[in-house]
């Protein structure tokens, strides 16, 4: 009973055995809900850090289960896990905070919080999965967990919503199966290493391994919203604010990104996946994505919707990364995996509040805002200036790395224009609703004013989170030289995939 | 209830005496075959015997407070207690005739159950269930006489040295294989299944859905994967193969389209048979070996998850059927709130039947999925995908309809500990099997059906 | 081949079998059908029945009376259960 077999799955269960209980529990118990939430959160906040120190020290922890002959259920702690774990972790626990919040007097809590943590069970398991069999399941169970999620109000628009989600997420799953099966057939157990596996074994089709990637890529490509596969997207925003900032800034968007690095870095290697030109597809792809989120989000009033395309366009920025060849381009597109999920969950969050507090769900409502919600307003600033790349907010940094990247690969005539073109597009949907929150001056009614309690803004476990995390997201670009920060971490995982 | 349980007990000891000293053979009364029967235990067979008494355990408990009025309930338990007993005997059996006699009593046993259901449409059901049954039998039987005619013997044990390729074997199998295709549903001869199954009492349905119709599959794999193995060629498998591929494309699409829920299910076990026959191609396919022992254990799998999630789910439909008082979907608003037991019973056997981790059914598929890849056999692929997003399909739909929120007389919190059975059956199938599957490999697999000689 | 009494009977047994099965298929009514089936298993047994001769003067092999015997079991429960289900079911088509 040694703690490198079981910590992956002890922080797997640290929010699994919370979840089940809570789906017990009678919908009176919130303060006992409560409990249950944070308890489970911070008590893999504390595993995560845990693993974080382990890992950086180069100790493996692994967990190993054998379900059939060949196939073993493996949790595996490496340098992207960690990554992806701690982002997952951390704002797990700040949207628990929000979403007890956002929540107060909704009913069918319990059920909410129940999947909320399958939710993030699932997401962690993915990130710590150890090989392709593991990750699939993982990726299977977040669809089954988010799907209740989606649809929580019960109105008709909302099963509606999820309905279209559901059926995205399932063929993209059902397309990640195949290929990962036949990938199995091919290659044998698909244990993820820095540096791929396949390229180390023999007699291996290459135009076989073209289709097996464009079928692992499709699957991953819904949930990671490449064009045309994005549609669920903006139907999913029906959801409730917490549920569009997890899944927008954590979970299932993440995941797919998530995946797509893995199937490139540990199971292809990127050196032979540019070898078999996989690469050049899956950059342009990415390109496309992001310049045509972009445009679409110019024409959303709906600020979710707006919202939504941005995320469209945003995560695309982690595929280029990853299609560039060399590692500083690795580095920018890992860390922008970090520096989005922060950036976007504020940008949520603030839109939750408004939502809740004034009945704001278009942009065209925003005038004046800022003065009566300066703290959110604040967030939201500094949220949409990080996705337009503005020092010092995070996203500065990541576009920063992907465009050297782009310039060290030789790749800089088309991948600088994208970039270009895409700030230009964020700032162009973007500062007008800054513009809006801040100079213009309030209509006279708010579409529906909730009552002002005390001097806060809003609710307290409204207005909390959405600063915190934008305080992250400036702190991550601040102290991006300092130890242990995204940037660095990124940095090691690029030095470690290239040593190979 | 004290029988099954105590059924329940000796199988589990039957089980571990497998599992430890191999295959169990016992000559009846003391006769040497020939003359005398057999019975014989080997993994395959001790490990149905354990599911059916689990399942006949769960919906034998929830039998109990099912039944309404008395003269029924007495009806019932003789009837059901002598359908376990014909299943158990026909898992048992190595010999021909027994299989025969079992079978018939085992489909007589169970049209009795089926015409417990209340009303015309029932009796109907299981009238047509009753005729074709019977011809399905007589097919069986004529086969067994030809076997007779060209061999002299009947004994499963004896036949395996003695069978080899020929007309008579080749019609006597046929004659068989038509008779339990008939008897297991498999498209096209599936028409009688649906009425049947839905129509009959939920308990009922349960035991037919789950473990009936798996009897003549079971004796389809005793046949065409065992006893007559060495005489066919691959390619008749294939046969049997594409009619199961169309079986789960049609059941599944019809069950998209069943207006009533115990439709859906009966429908969706026209579907989950039919993966169950996708397997007899692979599995002709592929020499003795690591491959085929693993692929062999999926198909077991695949069946073991299939009884626990169907009859969990047909136990949950008759909870809801009750309280509703219907059993129409489109109607079934609010039953999430007032029977939550009961909808998460449904939410989890909806996953195994989907496919979806980390039921058994999920590695059953993948390893399904992987062997026909691995053997270039890439037409069951699609057939599989399409199946499994179907079903997604037709269970999200239903999932869908139970949470929406129609305001009617707002049903009470009504769930007691009648949900209790069919939930345990759920988890069974979605969790045990699921993190638990590689015992059912190791015990299943090596050498379940080498049906060696010594007696 | 000698046209022999045994092989007689034995082809009257797959003949009886097979207008069974026709029967059973095209048969409307309820009754005919169940008489149908009794028809084919006649036919089955007559079969059996046949291949149990084993030559003058021999005493019959005994197995297939065996199955003969509990098949005739088996056919008349059948057939009783069948009859039954369709007395019921005309006692409710009369409700």
């Amino acid at each position: 009973m040694n703690l490198e077999s079981w910590l992956p799955a002890l922080i797997v269960s640290s929010s699994l055995l919370p979840g089940l209980l809570i789906f017990l529990l009678r919908e009176e118990k919130h303060r006992l809900r409560t409990i249950l939430n944070l308890f489970g959160a911070v008590t893999k906040l504390v595993l995560v850090g845990m693993m974080i120190w382990g890992v950086f020290h180069e100790r493996v922890f692994e967990t190993r289960w054998t379900l059939a002959p060949g196939l073993d259920l493996v949790l595996h702690a490496d340098e992207l896990s960690v990554l992806f774990v701690t982002l997952s972790t951390v704002l797990w626990l700040v949207t628990t905070v929000y979403a007890i919040g956002y929540l107060e007097n909704a009913p069918h809590r319990s059920r909410f919080f129940g999947f909320f943590s399958l939710c993030v069970t699932a997401t962690v398991g993915l990130a710590l999965a150890g090989n392709l069999f593991t990750f699939v399941i993982f990726y299977e169970i977040l669809t089954l967990a988010t799907y209740p999620l989606v649809a929580h109000k019960g109105t008709p628009e909302a099963v509606r919503g999820a309905r279209i989600y559901l059926t995205y997420t399932l063929a993209g799953g059902m397309l990640l199966l195949i290929g990962a099966i036949w990938l199995r057939t091919l290659a044998g157990p698909l244990d993820f290493a820095q540096g791929g596996i396949l390229s180390d074994i023999e007699g291996l089709d290459t135009t076989t391994l073209s289709w097996v990637f464009l079928l692992l890529i499709s699957g991953l490509g819904v949930k990671a919203a490449l064009v045309p596969l994005h549609g669920w997207l903006p139907q999913a925003m029906v959801a409730p604010a917490p549920v569009s900032a997890l899944l927008h800034a954590v979970a299932v968007v993440k995941a797919g990104a998530f995946g797509i690095v893995r199937v490139v870095y540990d199971v292809y290697g990127v050196e032979f996946a540019d070898s078999l030109d996989l690469l050049a597809p899956l950059a342009v792809a990415a390109a496309i994505t992001i310049i045509y989120g972009s445009v679409r989000a110019l024409t959303q009033d709906h600020l979710k919707k707006r919202l939504a395309y941005s995320t469209v366009s945003q995560v695309s920025y982690i595929a280029l990364g990853v299609a560039i060849v060399g590692p500083i381009a690795t580095v920018g597109g890992l860390v922008h995996l970090v520096h989005q999920g922060v950036m976007k969950i504020t940008l949520f969050f603030a839109a939750g509040n408004y939502a809740e507090t004034l009945g704001i769900h278009k942009v065209s409502e925003m005038n004046g805002v800022g003065r009566r919600m300066p703290g959110t307003t604040l967030a939201f600033t500094i949220g949409a200036l990080g996705m337009i790349g503005i020092p010092p907010v995070a996203g500065f940094i990541s576009k920063w790395y992907i465009g050297l990247g782009a310039v060290e690969a030789g790749a800089a005539e088309w991948v600088m224009p994208v970039l270009v073109a895409s700030s230009l597009l964020n700032a162009a949907y973007f500062l007008p609703i800054l513009y809006r929150a801040w100079f213009c001056k309030a209509s006279d009614e708010w579409p529906a004013a909730a009552p002002r309690n005390g001097g806060l803004e809003t609710d307290a476990l409204l207005l909390w989170p959405p600063v915190a995390t934008a305080a992250l997201a400036i702190a991550a670009g601040l102290f991006a030289a300092a130890p242990y920060s995204p940037l660095e971490w990124a940095e090691l995982i690029a030095e470690r995939e290239y040593r190979q | 209830m004290l029988t099954t349980l105590s059924t329940l007990l000796a199988t589990g000891l039957l089980l571990w005496q497998v599992a430890h000293q191999g295959r169990q053979i016992h000559a009846l009364g003391g006769w040497d075959p020939g003359l005398g029967i057999a019975l014989r235990a080997d993994p395959l067979a001790a490990a149905l015997l354990l599911m059916s008494s689990l399942v006949a355990l769960a919906a034998g408990w929830y039998a109990t407070g099912y039944f309404t009025d008395d003269a029924r309930q007495s009806r019932f338990w003789p009837i059901w207690l002598s359908l376990i007993t014909a299943l158990h005997a026909l898992f048992l059996s190595a010999d021909l005739f027994n299989l025969y006699v079992t079978l018939e009593l085992l489909g007589l046993s169970a049209v009795a159950l089926a015409a417990l259901g209340a009303g015309r449409a029932a009796i109907e059901a299981s009238l047509r269930y009753l005729t074709v049954g019977l011809l399905g039998s007589m097919a069986f039987l004529a086969g067994v006489a030809l076997i007779y005619i060209r061999y002299g013997t009947l004994d499963m044990l004896s036949l395996s040295q003695l069978i080899h390729p020929g007309p008579a074997t080749w019609l006597a199998l046929g004659l068989m294989s038509a008779g339990l295709m008939l008897k297991s549903a498999l498209f096209p001869l599936h028409f009688w299944l649906p009425p049947a199954h839905a129509n009959a009492p939920a308990p009922v349905s349960a035991a037919l859905s789950a473990l009936v119709v798996k009897a003549a599959v079971y004796l389809m794999m005793r046949l065409w994967l065992d006893l007559f193995q060495p005489t066919i060629s691959p390619a008749a498998s294939w046969l049997l193969g594409l009619l199961g591929a169309t079986a789960v494309l049609w059941g599944s699409w019809s069950a998209l389209r069943a207006q009533r829920l115990k439709l859906l299910a009966a429908y969706s076990t026209v579907a989950q048979l039919g993966y169950l026959f996708i397997f007899f191609p692979l599995l002709m396919a592929l020499p003795a070996g690591q491959p085929r022992d693993a692929a062999f254990g999926a198909l077991v799998l695949m069946a073991l998850t299939h009884a626990f999630a169907k009859s969990a789910l047909f136990l949950a439909a008759g909870t809801i059927q009750q309280h509703a008082g219907h059993d129409r979907i489109a109607d079934l608003g609010g039953t999430a709130r007032a029977l939550p037991v009961t909808t998460f019973t449904l939410a989890l056997a909806g996953a195994a039947l989907i496919g979806l981790p980390p039921s058994g059914a999920f590695l059953a598929k993948w390893q399904l999925l992987s062997t026909a890849i691995g053997l270039g056999q890439w037409i069951w692929v699609p057939a599989v995908a399409i199946g499994s997003l179907l079903a997604a399909a037709y269970i999200f739909r239903l999932l869908g309809y139970t949470f929406g929120t129609r305001d009617r007389d707002a049903l009470a919190l009504v769930d007691g500990y009648e949900s209790l059975p069919a939930l345990l059956l759920a988890i069974i199938a979605t969790a045990v099997l699921g993190l638990g599957a590689a015992l059912v490999w190791q015990f299943v697999a090596p050498g379940a059906l080498v049906t060696e000689a010594p007696l | 081949m000698i046209l022999t009494a045994e092989l007689i009977y034995a082809l009257t047994g797959v003949g009886l079998f097979g207008m069974g099965l026709r029967g059973a298929l095209l048969r409307r009514s309820l009754l005919g059908r169940i008489l149908a089936i009794n028809i084919c298993g006649a036919g089955v047994f007559l079969l059996l029945v046949a291949i149990s001769y084993t030559g003058p003067g021999v005493a019959p092999d005994a197995l297939p009376h065996a199955l003969v015997l509990t098949g005739i079991v088996v056919a008349v429960s059948a057939t009783a259960l069948a009859l039954a289900l369709g007395r019921r079911l005309r006692e409710t088509a009369r409700e």
